[in-house]
């Protein structure tokens, strides 16, 4: 352990790179219907859940992997992962923070999410995931008062199943592509939301996902429904630990938002993106998807992804009921040999639907980075409009930024727009940062920053610090 | 649909006086393309309009013989009037007439290039059916410093006489250095439905320009496929401008490679589209190393059930520093039925880069033609002048001032 922590503190470049000493209890290597029934069964899940489960692995040995994206990436060998594991001790749930191991608890402070404390003082309710099994949910109290529900999803599955039965796998179905429904079927844990009518949430909602033991991939589902006329703000963020091997991350998420509901999701990703050579990393495979179910309705995406080895992912909005919104802004970092093939897919199908696109790519080193988006008006989408906005920065000439976006207008009524730009940081901006003191790195850095700005602002006050520490961060030795 | 090509490819070896090194070439093609078949939405670039689906229902069985032994009358009242030009006439895909009257006979070499194999990677499989069945191909090689006094036309017309419902030609071009010529695609084919295949190859040495318009107006049922294949050496020009309006399905392909420093490509392109019609661009514009700039713009007008789509890609070299590269595509949609879409892509590897594009489709704006209609115009008349306006723009563009004029009037537009 000392010797791997001084290893760690050599490299210091990603300060989540540690991992924490907790015994694992582990679903045996492979998949197959047997550790599906493993998982169900460790996790006392109802019949109807394995049924859910079985459905989606019988799909799956139908589907084939994707291959059209742009970042390729070796053959992953889906028999030689673990698709279960549990810190130990969490084998009987505890019931208060104070029964949690304490070395968890340490892992959470050295995250920077102090469960207790912190959380008050921020007035944020914390769902933890620790290799994809949800370890404590803070402000229970606070959150019960308003008759919201904020649990992982297992709970969710005792304590509330038919709002899971009734709205999971609505907006993503089993029947979906590859890793999506290889998340159906092997899905561990994650958080669900309940909103109910009329209550707009008191404090942001933050989940905290974390990979820890090696070997393994991390499948969380999340669904967070909002019923008529309530408001939820969420917030996700992810690390994991140093590994020389690749980790599989396929999360599925589900928004529902019902008439006048509105649901803010913001993620901030820094899984280990490897080293700077790219040895190692995550591959973050996640499926993200919207419905504005009932009219009015509003659905807000937020990403600033800076970690990963590979991103690939397209958090959507399917945009269904009349005078319906959906919004999506994004910053996507890649340094060393990091790629990233990201952007998201805006289905307008019901009438007066808008929505906005708006995203902002930073490439470095010898990382590679793609915007890749849909835009599509049905004919029965009168009157609607999409306003999309994706500009890319390069540094240096072993990067790459690529812009694809498909359009698609079928109907006569409504309007879109598309604008992409790629440029560089200009000698002159440059120089006149140096020329009033700041150095180099410095002036790259607020540069940055003020060419994400219009994304930045779109993340709730705590997160958006870090973010942009982040982004400053990401960008350290690109310069020069 | 293997056994059909096989006995028509027999049919054109017998009646044909090709060689048997060129029947050889000919059937390694033949054979490319049977294991390879139409291209079909599976395939990223016919995403939007599956050209093997289109085929299938308007021409169900394709036929692909034609007898290139037996000459066709060429019947001039096709030619465009008002304008002297040069001429290269086309009947059923077979070569009737290569007439180059206004120029200096010692500039223009016509050279047979049946044997030739393509010279750059392709994984198009209309590519490898046209070199299986189309006639003869010849090299129109211009040469040093000469430029075209006269325009090029090149008439493509079909006869009662055609046999087969699948046309194939091509066309090679060489522009030596400093050389400069003007061509113009004349599509004036209004037979029944055929599906028609063309691929030219343009060759432009240090210093050259090409401006290549393709007018394709005359309403007609024919399926067309356009293929050109652009490589440019520095500092020379090439420009194209393509109307697509006629034919009941068209697909424009443009693919330029800018290999020498300052070289730089023009692509304009409009799209009017009235009943049933579906039309698409495709462009790839490789810029290769440094200094080269490119510049699109594609507009559309939707007519009912109409279908168009922009599928445009800009890719930028590591080597290609200072590249230069716009890209706009804007379209009305006329109808509820009208359907537009695009794909403006960036694909990007070198820092020091202006690289941008647009792409916008909304319906005409209402407070323009309110505007118009209070100054004394109908609703009609509004409408047509707001088209007008919006179309002129990519006329305006064409930088040859006699063709210009030629095409206002084959649009009809009012000046």
């Amino acid at each position: 352990m000392d010797t791997r922590e001084k290893d760690i503190e050599k490299l210091k470049d990603y300060k989540y790179g540690f991992t924490t000493d907790i015994e694992n209890i582990k679903a045996p290597k492979g998949l197959n219907e047997d550790v599906i029934k493993f998982i169900s069964n460790i996790k006392k899940e109802p019949k109807w859940m394995l049924d859910f489960r079985l459905k989606a692995y019988e799909r799956l040995k139908l589907l084939k992997e994707p291959n059209w994206q742009k970042p390729k990436y070796p053959k992953i060998d889906y028999q030689d992962l673990y698709y279960y594991s549990a810190p130990k001790s969490m084998k009987d749930k505890p019931k208060s923070l104070d029964e949690l191991d304490p070395k968890l608890l340490e892992t959470y402070k050295k995250l920077g999410i102090p469960l207790q404390e912190q959380a008050r003082l921020n007035g944020i309710a914390v769902d933890a995931v620790f290799d994809s099994v949800s370890v404590a949910t803070t402000f229970k109290g606070e959150l019960t008062k308003h008759g919201i529900i904020f649990c992982s999803m297992s709970e969710a599955i005792q304590k509330h199943p038919d709002l899971v039965k009734k709205y999971l796998g609505t907006v993503i179905p089993v029947t979906d592509h590859f890793f999506a429904t290889l998340n159906s079927a092997v899905f561990t844990d994650g958080s669900f939301v309940y909103i109910p009518e009329g209550v707009k949430c008191p404090m942001e909602l933050s989940t905290y996902f974390r990979i820890n033991a090696s070997e393994t991939g991390q499948f969380e589902r999340t669904l967070i429904i909002a019923d008529k006329g309530s408001y939820v703000s969420y917030l996700e963020g992810c690390t994991a630990p140093m590994r020389d091997e690749n980790q599989l991350h396929a999360a599925n998420v589900e928004l529902i938002a019902l008439d006048d509901a509105e649901i803010k999701y913001s993620t901030v990703q820094n899984w280990y993106p490897g080293d700077e050579n790219g040895k190692g990393g995550i591959y973050n495979f996640v499926t993200k998807r919207g419905l504005c179910k009932g009219n009015n309705s509003k659905i807000s995406w937020t990403q600033v992804e800076t970690g990963s080895a590979i991103t690939w992912k397209y958090p959507s909005c399917i945009l269904k009921g009349d005078n319906s919104i959906g919004e999506f802004y994004s910053i996507a970092i890649t340094n060393n040999h990091q790629k990233a093939d990201t952007g998201t897919k805006m289905i307008h199908l019901g009438k007066n639907t808008k929505s906005k696109i708006i995203s902002k790519g930073i490439s470095a080193g010898l990382s590679d980075m793609t915007y890749r988006g849909l835009v599509d008006i049905n004919s029965k989408a009168k009157n609607s409009s999409n306003y999309t906005q994706c500009d890319s920065l390069l540094m240096g000439n072993k990067c790459g930024a690529h812009t694809v976006p498909y359009i698609k207008n079928k109907n006569f009524d409504s309007t879109i727009a598309h604008e992409a730009t790629t440029s560089k940081i200009s000698e002159a901006q440059l120089h006149y940062c140096q020329q009033r003191g700041l150095n180099p790195e410095e002036a790259v850095g607020l540069i940055v920053n003020g060419f994400c700005k219009e994304v930045l602002q779109q993340l709730p006050m705590e997160f958006a610090v870090e973010a942009q520490k982040l982004v400053g961060i990401s960008l350290e030795g690109s310069v020069g | 649909m293997s056994k059909q090509l096989q006995s028509d490819f027999d049919k054109l070896a017998k009646t044909s006086k090709f060689s048997n090194e060129e029947i050889q070439s000919k059937k390694n093609f033949l054979n490319n393309f049977i294991k390879k078949g139409f291209p079909s939405r599976k395939q990223e670039d016919w995403k939007f309009l599956d050209i093997s689906q289109i085929i299938k229902k308007n021409i169900s069985n394709l036929s692909y013989f034609n007898d290139y032994s037996q000459s066709n009358k060429i019947d001039p009242s096709i030619f465009v009037d008002g304008l002297e030009h040069n001429k290269i006439i086309f009947i059923n895909g077979r070569i009737e007439k290569i007439d180059f009257n206004f120029e200096d006979q010692n500039k223009i070499e016509i050279i047979d290039e049946t044997k030739k194999d393509i010279s750059f990677d392709y994984e198009n499989s209309l590519i490898d059916l046209n070199s299986a069945f189309t006639d003869k191909v010849f090299k129109i090689l211009i040469k040093k410093n000469y430029s075209l006094k006269k325009p090029l036309i090149i008439y493509h017309s079909i006869n009662d006489e055609i046999k087969s419902t699948n046309i194939n030609l091509r066309l090679n071009f060489e522009l030596g250095e400093n050389s400069c010529l003007k061509l113009i695609d004349y599509f004036s084919n209004n037979s029944a439905k055929n599906f028609i295949n063309i691929f030219y190859n343009f060759n432009l040495e240090k210093d050259s320009i090409l401006k290549n318009y393709k007018i394709d107006k005359i309403i007609n049922n024919n399926l067309k496929y356009s293929f050109n294949n652009i490589e440019q050496d520095n500092n020379s020009v090439s420009e194209t401008f393509i109307l697509s309006a006629g034919s009941d399905y068209f697909k424009n392909e443009i693919n330029c490679n800018l290999n020498g420093e300052y070289s730089s490509a023009f692509i304009n392109g409009i799209f009017s589209l009235k009943e049933n019609q579906q039309h698409e661009i495709r462009t790839t514009i490789n810029h290769l190393v440094e200094n080269t700039k490119s510049y699109q713009l594609i507009k559309s007008v939707l007519g009912k059930n109409t279908k168009s789509a922009y599928q445009g890609r800009i890719f930028v070299n590591s080597k290609a520093q200072k590249t230069d590269g716009y890209q706009l595509s804007k379209a009305i949609l006329l109808d509820e039925t009208s359907e537009f879409n695009a794909k403006p892509e960036l694909e990007i590897y070198a820092d020091d880069v202006k690289c941008s594009h647009g792409s916008a489709s909304g319906s005409l704006d209402e407070n323009s033609i309110f505007y118009l209609m209070s100054r004394g115009l109908n609703y009609q008349q509004s409408k047509e002048l707001l088209i007008n306006g919006f179309l002129m723009d990519v006329v305006e563009k064409i930088t040859d001032v006699e063709i210009k004029n030629l095409i206002t009037n084959i649009i009809g537009f009012k000046q």
